[in-house]
């Protein structure tokens, strides 16, 4: 126990410093964090899944205040949230739905099925997620054919009859914690893959020799341009340089490393070069819930750019990113002003920022905001791990992956503090 | 920029790498000066809020991001405060980081500091020495690679300074911080501090450097556009070192100057220079504003108030730099302005209007007051129609209504204004008497003089004593009683000492005033017009910071200079004629003085002359006569040598002038000029035409300045009928 609170204690004050850098990186940290979090909750007979819900709400309200920018801690943190109720959820159904049978069919199998009670947790949550919530665009479409089987396998994967009641408890409080744990899991594998799955549908979109544009770096960005380019697309890129942090620089650097044809330009001259673009293929810092994108500074301008000629403004970014939060919302900071010295050299202007003569009040203000909002209407297409989206279609992404309830994590510190 | 790149894999590299040997450092939370008077009578300065939060938090919060896991807290003055402070806090509960607190009450310098630590044995390997009052971002991995890989070639490198450039005003010099302008030679290869001057002389308008310096290296580069971030990585010697030299008492004053200026132990200091990082220390009032408005233009990002780097309450940025908690009553109608920070709780009345200012938790601010470029700490009320001007007012303190504090006001704790009462500028307020007596428990004033300990003592013994006397005297205009800060008012207003009066303009919170500034301007433009006006070139050793760097009379400066010279000579000489040197000798001797003091050879007549009449003088004599015999004796014993330096009648008439000179300032010689006159004329050390050039010159001048050329007047006429008669028989003259 004191263990995991030293573990949060030292990501708050990472998050704090702004060590992490990369919402891939923060995400992932923060899905180890809160299963760590979890495997450590101790839980009680009754409610185990409130229990679970408070414990990692608890952790999440301190990380999201720890650095309210990277929307990334939000959005896991929520997810986490989101899979244990799923989880619980599947579980009261199974074990309704066992009682149900137990009293309705009378035993009628029950031998074999005790050897198993496990084994169908997950076809029932899928069951679940059917049954009891409005059924998303992709599991009508989809799933139909499973959601029809699944009635059948939950109604076997009920427990036998009362035999001890208690019993069932405990190992569904065990069950409880380890399928959330489980699916955590799998969460953290899907954010470390989210690259590969993104990066699989290039070959779709990216043809032969077609003009790409990006700008700043973005890893996302160099798996995808190099996936097209392994599957044999020989295409050229331009990349802009991505003033003031310049990582356009090491991204080109990296292109040229895995053989693309590639050409560095100002962001300045963005709009310049855009008439010759095919498609502009940049990342994302978060996506919000009405499609509308966090990116790095400058990508307004691209959009714009690539608006006005009409070149397919393509946004990648992994599920993690996708925020449940409209930009709007107050709770949501849109941007970070940087240290100016990335901007300007200290010492060179160091006589402008003299505030003993003169008038005593900075003449000179420099301002380094992180991020620029694109808004939904400017984007042409997102790819995601799970395909490619319209923006008007995020919400509903969204909604797979998040449970309303979860949405406003910080109610409680905003009245507090 | 390189900080926050690499920011993500240093997180998880530092740890592993720094676990072999765990950082260390040791943070001195007690300046050891007195500049923040009156307010640290009450409460140490490292618990002085910056922008809201304690000036430790940002060194602490500093050291633990950048690695560092054991902190020595030495706390000294109020050691009680700040170690109940940082039990309270959060520090003592972080992982992979350990903050212990070192107490000693008689310890009166860094110097001090550095021998208890010593002798506690605490400090096992390299470690960072830091004032409790530093802000950076930096990151230290770099600089402390380079210190490592110093040691590993070189033992001798004991110590690493961090600099960052920034430029001094041109005009008063002091740097932005509101210290003085420093210079510094660096080795530009090896980075090897050579030199390091921060009291450097406007007056005189140069430095000097050892000629060694430029003989011993290849190349060195003279910085006076470096700040000193008083942030050094150190070897374990630096505190051996401070043991042994039981005198040194200020890290850079005495240790730093001191190890560069010993060569026998060849201990070397390098220089690490941070670019894109910032780093800084509050020296003083003025750096306290500056380093405020860097945090609030986001310099050293990520300790910038929006962020909770450490427990410190959410507060959002708003448009233009404004900072605002979530939980402020403000009115609609008050106007924040830019660049302005506004604690929780505090609550703003009707168009009250607050620019470039910090206003700290639960305050509560009356209707129509106007706050500009002032700090304002945690539970102040100010009531209506005050107007505040770049003043700093401590926790508590009531401004009553329409009360004014003019620039550069320092109100401390719980100070009370009275009604419609106007503070004067740069006044400091306090509830508690100034002190006549310094307590060794209270902070000293180690650092700010750039003289010994033992004249220190005497100086503020002055002081003191001075003081005791005006608040003896029943109060007069320095001292007002607590009655006379307006109706209701409670407080002292401390007198200023003596001498820091002309200083307090430099060091305060407010902006130089602009007659001042003005002031300053022409000066330094006078002074561009003497060094236009073919003043001789600087000399070879001493480096000129600029051309425009005095504000004071240059005169006086190179005539102290020739003071020196003349000395010199005149000890030569006379060592010469104990010693019975040979004039060759001698004229090498004086030749080498030349050099170094880059005088011409005019100087060195005149200061020959003025060695051999004062050696005649020193003859027993009872008459004018005799002395004159004296005179006759000496020059023509000594002939050769002055004759040597007389290649040019300047240089002659340079002798005439000089005699004129000693005759006016020894009243035996007044009597005699024309005789003297006349025998330096018939020994041939003065030519006529240099005297009849002297007399020419003279013609203009005043009266007064005629006394002598009356007094030869005969000899001169006949000089003259002399030399006409030569003309005419020239053919004559030439065999």
């Amino acid at each position: 126990m004191p263990d995991v609170h030293s573990l949060v204690n030292d990501f708050l004050i990472k998050l704090k410093k702004r060590n992490i850098e990369g919402s891939q990186a923060t995400a992932k940290l923060t899905a180890e964090l809160l299963r760590s979090v979890i495997s450590s909750q101790r839980v009680p007979y009754t409610n185990q899944a409130g229990a679970l819900i408070d414990a990692v709400k608890a952790v999440g309200e301190q990380l999201i205040a720890a650095n309210p920018i990277e929307l990334a801690v939000g959005n896991i943190v929520r997810r986490v949230l989101h899979i244990i109720r799923e989880e619980d959820l599947s579980l009261t159904t199974a074990a309704m739905a066992g009682l149900n049978m137990s009293t309705v069919s009378d035993d009628e199998d029950d031998g074999e099925r005790d050897n198993h009670p496990v084994l169908s947790a997950a076809v029932v949550a899928a069951a679940a997620r059917s049954t009891l919530r409005p059924p998303s665009l992709q599991t009508l479409l989809e799933d139909m054919p499973d959601a029809a089987a699944v009635p059948h396998t939950s109604s076997s994967g009920g427990d036998s009859e009362e035999k001890t009641k208690s019993a069932d408890k405990s190992s569904r409080s065990r069950k409880l914690k380890h399928d959330v744990i489980e699916a955590v899991n799998e969460l953290i594998q899907d954010i470390g893959t989210c690259h590969e799955q993104i990066a699989e549908q290039a070959v779709e979109h990216i043809h032969q020799n077609e003009v790409i544009l990006t700008l700043g770096s973005s890893r996302t960005v160099l798996e995808f341009l190099c996936a097209a380019n392994e599957k044999k697309r020989s295409f050229r890129v331009f990349v802009a340089e991505g003033a003031p942090r310049y990582q356009g620089h090491l991204l080109a650097k990296e292109l040229v490393a895995r053989g693309l044809q590639t050409t560095l330009i100002t962001d300045s001259a963005v709009f310049a070069m855009i008439s010759r673009v095919n498609m502009v293929i940049v990342g994302a810092h978060a996506v919000m819930a009405n499609g509308g994108v966090i990116a790095p500074v400058g990508l307004n301008m691209v959009a714009l750019a690539a608006q006005r000629h009409a070149v397919p403004f393509v946004v990648l970014a992994g599920s993690h990113k996708l925020c449940p939060l409209y930009p709007h919302n107050p709770e949501v900071l849109l941007n970070e002003l940087r240290s100016p010295s990335e901007l300007l050299d200290f010492g060179e202007f160091s006589d402008c920022m003299d505030f003993g003569s003169g008038t005593a009040s900075p003449l000179l203000h420099v301002v380094n905001p992180t991020f620029d909002y694109v808004p939904p209407k400017l984007v042409s297409l997102f790819i995601t791990d799970t395909g490619g989206h319209n923006p008007s279609y995020m919400y509903r992404l969204i909604a797979d992956y998040y449970s309303a309830d979860d949405l406003v994590v910080q109610r409680r510190p905003a009245i507090g503090s | 920029m390189g900080t926050q790149k690499k920011g993500a894999s240093r997180g998880s590299e530092d740890p592993v790498e720094l676990a072999r040997v765990p950082l260390q450092a040791i943070l001195l939370a007690d300046s050891f000066t007195t500049k923040f008077r009156p307010i640290t009578l009450e409460r140490p300065k490292v618990l002085l809020p910056l922008v809201n939060v304690p000036m430790i938090n940002y060194t602490l919060a500093w050291l633990e991001s950048a690695g560092v896991e054991e902190v020595f807290v030495f706390c000294c003055a109020h050691s009680i405060q700040v170690i109940d402070y940082l039990e309270s806090s959060e520090w003592f509960s972080q992982p992979n980081f350990t903050v212990t607190t070192i107490e000693s009450h008689n310890s009166v310098s860094a110097g001090d500091a550095l021998r208890l630590i010593y002798e506690r044995n605490v400090i096992n390997g390299d470690f960072v020495l830091i004032s409790g009052d530093t802000v950076s971002n930096m990151s230290l991995t770099q600089v402390l690679q380079e210190h490592k890989e110093r040691r590993k070639k070189d033992s001798n490198a004991v110590m690493t300074v961090v600099i960052k450039r920034s430029k001094p005003s041109q005009i008063t010099h002091q740097s932005r911080l509101g210290t003085d302008e420093l210079f510094m030679a660096i080795d530009p290869n090896t980075k090897q501090l050579l030199y390091y001057e921060d009291k450097a002389d406007h007056a005189k308008g140069y430095i000097y450097l050892d000629k060694l310096l430029l003989a011993d290296n290849p190349s060195i580069t003279l910085h006076n556009d470096k700040q000193d971030c008083y942030i050094d990585i150190c070897s374990p010697e630096v505190l051996s070192l401070f043991t042994d030299n039981f005198d040194y008492q200020h890290l850079r004053r005495h240790f730093l100057k001191g190890l560069l200026v010993d060569d026998i132990m060849g201990y070397k200091i390098f220089t690490h220079e941070i670019h894109s990082s910032y780093a800084a220390r509050i020296d003083n009032f003025r750096s306290y504003d500056t380093i405020s408005k860097d945090i609030i233009q986001r310099w050293t990002y990520p300790l910038v108030p929006d962020v909770k780097f450490f427990g410190n309450s959410s507060i959002k940025l708003e448009r233009q730099g404004m900072y605002r908690a979530s939980e402020i009553g403000q009115s609609r109608s008050a106007q924040i302005g830019p660049f302005t920070v506004i604690g929780s709780g505090t609550k703003i009345g009707n168009t009250t209007k607050i620019s470039n200012s910090v206003i700290g938790e639960g305050c509560s601010i009356g209707s129509n007051v106007s706050i500009e470029g002032s700090y304002i700490w945690d539970n102040v009320t100010i009531e209506d129609g005050c107007k505040l001007r770049h003043a700093i007012v401590c926790d508590g303190v009531i401004v009553k209504s329409g009360a004014v504090l003019e620039p550069g006001v320092v109100l401390s704790f719980k100070v009370v204004v009275g009604r419609q009462f106007i503070v004067p500028p740069y006044s400091k307020v306090s509830l508690l008497q100034q002190p006549t007596k310094q307590d060794s428990d209270e902070e000293l004033e180690y650092a700010d003089n750039s003289i010994g300990i033992a004249e220190i003592s005497s100086i503020t013994h002055t002081v003191d004593k001075l003081n005791g006397e005006i608040t003896n005297q029943p109060f007069e205009t320095q001292c007002w009683p607590t009655s006379e800060l307006g109706t209701g008012g409670a407080g002292y207003v401390w007198s200023i000492c003596e001498g820091g009066h002309d200083e307090e303009w430099r060091h305060s919170v407010a902006p130089i005033p602009a007659d001042k500034l003005s002031e300053a301007i022409h000066a330094a433009d006078d002074d561009l017009e003497l060094t236009q006006d073919g003043r001789s070139l600087p000399p070879s050793g001493e480096l000129k910071p600029d051309s425009n760097d005095s504000e004071y009379d240059d005169d006086g400066e190179s005539r102290d200079d020739s003071i020196y010279f003349e000395k010199e000579v005149e000890a030569t000489f006379l060592r010469a004629v104990h010693e019975n040197i040979t004039v060759d000798h001698v004229i090498l001797e004086v030749n080498s003085l030349r050099l170094s003091y880059n005088k011409v050879a005019a100087d060195c007549a005149g200061g020959l002359f003025y060695s051999l009449m004062k050696l005649a003088l020193e003859t027993p004599h009872d008459s004018a006569s005799e002395l004159v015999q004296a005179i006759t004796n000496v020059l023509a014993k000594w002939k050769k040598l002055l004759k040597y330096y007389l290649a040019e009648i300047d240089e002659e008439i340079e002798v005439i002038l000089k005699l004129e000179e000693i005759c006016e300032s020894t009243k035996e010689f007044a009597p005699v000029f024309d005789k003297i006159l006349y025998q330096l004329y018939d020994l041939e050390v003065i030519q006529e035409e240099a005297i009849l050039r002297w007399d020419d010159e003279k013609k203009d001048a005043d009266e007064s300045d005629k006394f002598f050329v009356k007094q030869a007047e005969k000899f001169i006429q006949w000089l003259r009928e002399a030399s006409e008669e030569e003309e005419e028989e020239e053919e004559e003259d030439e065999e």
